[in-house]
């Protein structure tokens, strides 16, 4: 309906050609690192902390902090996505690989339903968290990730919108069926691609 | 919600500009014609989408500041960013008669009806007041009386958007009080609160938690996590405390 339309008097700040081949459709480049959540920032003391993995697998699995942390950690180097517009380059993150957690149960589940302190959940297909995909992570930049960026762990899932990488993260519930979480619910799109422009149902 | 699943897809679509109001020397209030335009709920944001001649394109996504009884007019109010890339646009070159593309409604949590009942928390920072002034209005356009405070933290006097609407609104409808505290400048004789919100401020301004508020807060990221904090540290239930950040990386 409005192809070929152009905003008059609009020039806009062209991209380097280093930012064009790495932003996806509708995005600007971000220096500092925005928060964004539903609710009030959930507190929980690692003493009390855990992560587990339920649904459709042979047997429930649960870590203590002190267990997660003396998982086989990985160190990656990422960059991000946010639906509401912002990505942010070359962030550096340390935690846990999927691949790490899912080796130890066994299972025939087809979707991840991620689950946060908070209520929050949202929803993954298990061959896109597979395979070096997927991390739960608890150190930026070095520093062990502040609450309000999803500490004490949070997902990173960052081929996806970053709505994705689910901030206070407590555990995995395996399915069989596709079920949408938080966001998914609410009119946002249910896989969220970035490079395909996912961002809304029906995109 | 129901139009929107059945529609499908959230389609862009040209809304032409029929009138603009400076708000305040930053803020300007930006009102569209929409002819697609499928309703919206108070809290609910908008994508805009600018296109120069060579095709470059820029994205942005802004809160409604007008309530769904207005619609098909859709009023946005766009705090100018001296570095923004978009909200200069809007704020200096947009005017009346021009068109301007953009794509909504967004977000189906941060929203306020009149049957979701209260008493109604609103705590809103700089141009965070923005999502809470269209339940406001929603409010007094939908005739509601539930009990409906807010609190509205400014730089200064002449940073308030809305200023003679609040006060209006205040007398023109019930049960709402609205408080301000003035942060860094405050005029000569001023009363009012005159720091930036802590939990003692929101202890004397918030609802009893033994009523169950329904609280909004938008704003900058510490604001919102200090407000947020504060009112759960206070016996506010999380999950009746919906926060929304404000602004271009949300770290003002």
């Amino acid at each position: 309906m409005s192809e070929g339309f152009i905003s008059r008097g609009f020039r806009g700040r062209r991209k380097t050609s280093d930012e064009s081949g790495r932003l996806p459709p509708g995005q600007y480049l971000e220096r500092g690192f925005p928060v964004l959540s539903a609710g009030p920032t959930p507190h929980t003391p690692l003493a009390n902390w855990d992560f587990s993995i339920i649904g459709e697998i042979d047997q429930p699995k649960r870590w203590s902090w002190d267990e997660f942390r003396a998982l086989p950690r990985e160190t990656v180097t990422k960059d991000i996505h946010c639906v509401t517009k912002w990505s942010k380059f070359d962030t550096h993150w340390e935690g846990v690989s999927f691949d790490t957690l899912l080796a130890q149960v066994t299972t025939d589940a087809s979707y991840v339903i991620a689950f946060s302190d908070g209520g929050y959940t949202t929803n993954l297909p298990l061959d896109e968290v597979t395979d070096g995909q997927a991390w739960v992570v608890d150190t930026y930049e070095g520093q062990p990730l502040a609450p309000e960026h999803g500490g004490p762990a949070r997902l990173l899932v960052p081929h996806l919108y970053f709505w994705k990488s689910a901030k206070w993260v407590r555990g995995l519930r395996l399915v069989k069926q596709d079920e949408p979480g938080f966001w998914e619910s609410l009119g946002y799109n249910n896989h969220g691609d970035p490079w395909k422009e996912e961002r809304y149902w029906g995109d | 919600m129901e139009r929107r699943t059945l529609l499908g897809r959230l389609t862009w679509q040209l809304g032409e500009v029929v009138a603009t109001q400076q708000e305040t020397a930053r803020t300007k209030s930006i009102t569209l014609a929409l002819p697609n335009w499928m309703g919206h709920q108070a809290g609910q944001h908008i994508d805009v989408r600018l296109t120069a001649d060579d095709g470059y394109q820029a994205e942005r996504s802004y809160s409604i500041a007008s309530p769904p009884e207005e619609a098909p007019r859709v009023t946005l109010t766009v705090e100018r960013l001296d570095d923004g890339e978009v909200s200069p646009y809007l704020t200096e070159e947009l005017r009346a008669g021009d068109k301007l593309e953009l794509r909504g409604p967004i977000g189906g949590y941060f929203v306020w009806e009149a049957s979701m009942g209260g008493p109604l928390l609103l705590v809103g920072g700089g141009s965070g007041i923005v999502p809470l002034m269209a339940m406001l209005r929603h409010r007094a356009a939908a005739g509601s009386t539930v009990p409906t405070r807010l609190l509205y933290s400014s730089r200064s006097l002449e940073d308030v958007i809305y200023h003679d609407e609040l006060d209006h609104l205040t007398k023109s409808t019930t049960m709402l009080e609205v408080v301000y505290t003035l942060t860094r400048a405050q005029p000569p004789g001023w009363t009012g609160y005159a720091r930036r919100i802590d939990t003692d401020m929101l202890r004397e301004v918030a609802w009893p938690s033994d009523q169950r508020p329904l609280t909004f807060i938008c704003g900058p990221t510490p604001f919102v996590e200090t407000a947020a904090a504060s009112l759960v540290a206070l016996g506010d239930e999380p999950a009746r405390i919906k926060t929304e950040r404000f602004g271009p990386t949300g770290e003002a």
